[in-house]
């Protein structure tokens, strides 16, 4: 009795002793915190308006969310859930990707037709980029040389100096580009088209189209098999693709571009996470309002979480070090 | 019969006779079954067929809403697994009244009822010897469907076991319960329309009752009160390794009384013989 007064006391002044996933919930304009060992939200924290992407810095000790009808990137302070100030973000920001200086933010402005660069020191915008009309999905390579910015009805991914932060290609993709993600240390681009049903995989080095990959699910039409989000295990040799309404994450051996498995989750899957030591993976289930929880060794669904209303993007926080 | 040469032995006092008539009849109806492949075929084929045809045709890739057991969605051909081994037990259950109907007929049950022994044991026999029986042909159909990948958890397969003997037990005591009141093999179609399809189709077996409620709420009453629903969901929660109480108490209660209604149907004072008479 005693011992789990102590504990519950001790919780209750260190709410973060364990490995969270967190997740935007775009509906409520906050963020649940799920724990991912006892696989229950711990936190509910309010954010902006409409928060979809969501990134940590390399340190942990900020998070960025992309509040988009607050049309700004919120840092906070995961420890307190306290919001330290906004970034000036350009309107409507969706997606972005945190360089690997951990210090410029590349953000795409799904109204405005624009990628923004920010600097998270100074607070200001550095560039602002044209590119294709909605874009979306945002990634920088691990080099940092390129950024990649995906547009929904341009159907392109544009490659983005990070130098200059000049297109130097577009390559068009199947219709609505949704994600974008490298592989291979660099030298492959992944890139999602929602309604096309596809992931194509591009060579960094020349932008040559190396693989196609299509989904068939046994009994699920095909228009419902959108392809959204994706996420590599950390050897690289399977990747976890979200497929929107289909309700399904399908399992592509990255190595061979076949796809492996189908592993059933919650009405129309966004985004995903892995925990930080990558046994499980956690991914929003935007129209069901939850995250389904797979096992990412025996790749089954083993519990589905009840979140806040259409969940949408995901991270992984580590148990925060004491002192 | 096989019972014949153990007439001496019975005679003898003490649990002895028990015994003799419990092996008896469970090797009887072990024999028959052994003997009736076709039997085997069939009660393995049709809840196949339910798995295979009715499932995938319900839209069953997309999952359903959680409910528990289920701690996640399940595709559709997970769901129903349960309530098909309820079936089974169904079918079990009104295929050993049908036999006791036609060893009424054939005249071999009078030999049975010559047995010195209490009536309601040598019943607990035949009910005993049935559960048994279903109970090889549920797991004979979990292995089947294991085998098309709708494999459950590992425990379960052990859990489900005692789950088995009670939902069994239940079902074959409705059987013993109905033969009592039928009098010939004739009218055994009529069981099957009036017990059968309504207890199997008012049930847990094939939709939750969630979905029930949506189109009437009274269709949801009836199936939560049905005893082949809480055999059913006794099953269900115990595939997942976990035990169900209200399933559990609902299904002893329907196990008592449908077993008091055999005793009673089947008591020469009352039953089967006066009516007979």
């Amino acid at each position: 009795m005693i011992r789990a007064i102590t504990l519950a006391l001790l919780a209750g002044i260190a709410p973060a002793a364990a490995d969270e996933i967190w997740v935007t919930n775009e509906k409520d304009d906050t963020i649940s915190v799920i724990d991912t060992e006892t696989l229950e939200v711990t936190r509910t924290i309010p954010t902006g308006e409409r928060p979809r992407g969501i990134v940590f810095s390399h340190d942990f000790s900020r998070v960025y969310i992309c509040a988009s009808d607050s049309d700004a990137v919120q840092v906070m302070d995961p420890a307190s859930g306290e919001i330290l100030h906004n970034l000036p973000s350009g309107e409507d920001p969706e997606q972005f990707a945190l360089h690997p200086d951990d210090r410029r933010l590349y953000i795409a402005n799904e109204d405005d037709a624009i990628a923004t660069v920010v600097d998270v020191e100074t607070r200001r915008v550095i560039a602002q980029i044209d590119v294709g009309i909605e874009p979306e999905g945002m990634a920088v390579s691990p080099d940092g040389r390129i950024a990649i910015t995906t547009s929904e009805t341009t159907n392109m991914a544009h490659w983005i100096d990070t130098g200059t932060h000049v297109l130097f290609a577009n390559t068009l993709v199947d219709s609505r580009p949704r994600h974008a993600e490298f592989a291979r240390r660099g030298t492959e681009l992944w890139v999602s088209s929602e309604i096309g049903g596809t992931v194509t995989v591009f060579a960094v080095a020349d932008q040559a189209e190396l693989a196609k990959i299509r989904f068939d699910i046994k009994g699920v039409h095909d228009d419902r098999i959108q392809p959204v989000g994706f996420e590599f295990t950390p050897d690289g040799r399977t990747v976890f693709v979200a497929l929107g309404p289909s309700n399904h994450v399908a399992v592509v051996d990255a190595e061979t571009y076949e796809v492996v498995d189908y592993i059933l989750v919650g009405r129309r899957v966004w985004h995903m996470a892995f925990s930080p030591d990558h046994r499980r993976l956690f991914t929003t289930n935007g129209v069901s309002g939850d995250v389904t929880v797979i096992d990412v060794e025996s790749r089954e669904a083993i519990k589905s979480i009840k979140v806040g209303r259409f969940p949408w993007g995901a991270a992984a926080r580590p148990t925060p070090k004491e002192g | 019969m096989t019972a014949l040469p153990d007439v001496p032995a019975a005679l003898a006092p003490g649990p002895g006779p028990w015994l003799i008539a419990l092996r008896a009849i469970v090797a009887r109806e072990a024999l028959r079954f052994v003997h009736q492949r076709e039997r085997f075929v069939a009660a393995l084929v049709r809840p196949l067929v339910w798995l295979v045809v009715f499932a995938a045709g319900f839209r069953s890739a997309l999952g359903l809403s959680i409910i528990p057991p289920y701690e996640t969605y399940i595709p559709y051909e997970v769901y129903i697994v349960p309530g098909l081994c309820g079936m089974i037990q169904l079918f079990n259950g009104m295929q050993s009244s049908l036999s006791l109907v036609y060893d009424r007929e054939m005249g071999s049950m009078r030999l049975l009822l010559t047995s010195p022994l209490p009536r309601p044991w040598l019943l607990m026999c035949k009910l005993a010897a049935g559960c048994a029986i279903s109970i090889l042909q549920v797991y004979a159909f979990l292995a089947i469907a294991a085998a098309f990948g709708i494999v459950m958890p590992w425990g379960g397969y052990v859990a489900v076991l005692p789950a088995l003997v009670v939902s069994g037990l239940m079902l074959g005591a409705l059987g013993l319960a109905l033969s009592s009141f039928i009098r010939q093999l004739e009218n055994f179609a009529g069981v099957m329309n009036f017990v059968i399809f309504p207890m199997f189709f008012l049930s847990t077996a094939l939709y939750p009752l969630w979905k029930m409620a949506e189109s009437s709420t009274l269709l949801r009453d009836i199936c939560a009160v049905n005893p082949f629903t809480q055999g059913v969901e006794l099953i269900r929660f115990a595939l997942h390794a976990r035990l169900e109480p209200a399933a559990l108490g609902w299904t002893l209660l329907a196990f008592a009384v449908f077993a008091g209604l055999a005793v009673r149907g089947y008591d020469p004072a009352r039953g089967l013989a006066q009516r007979k008479a």
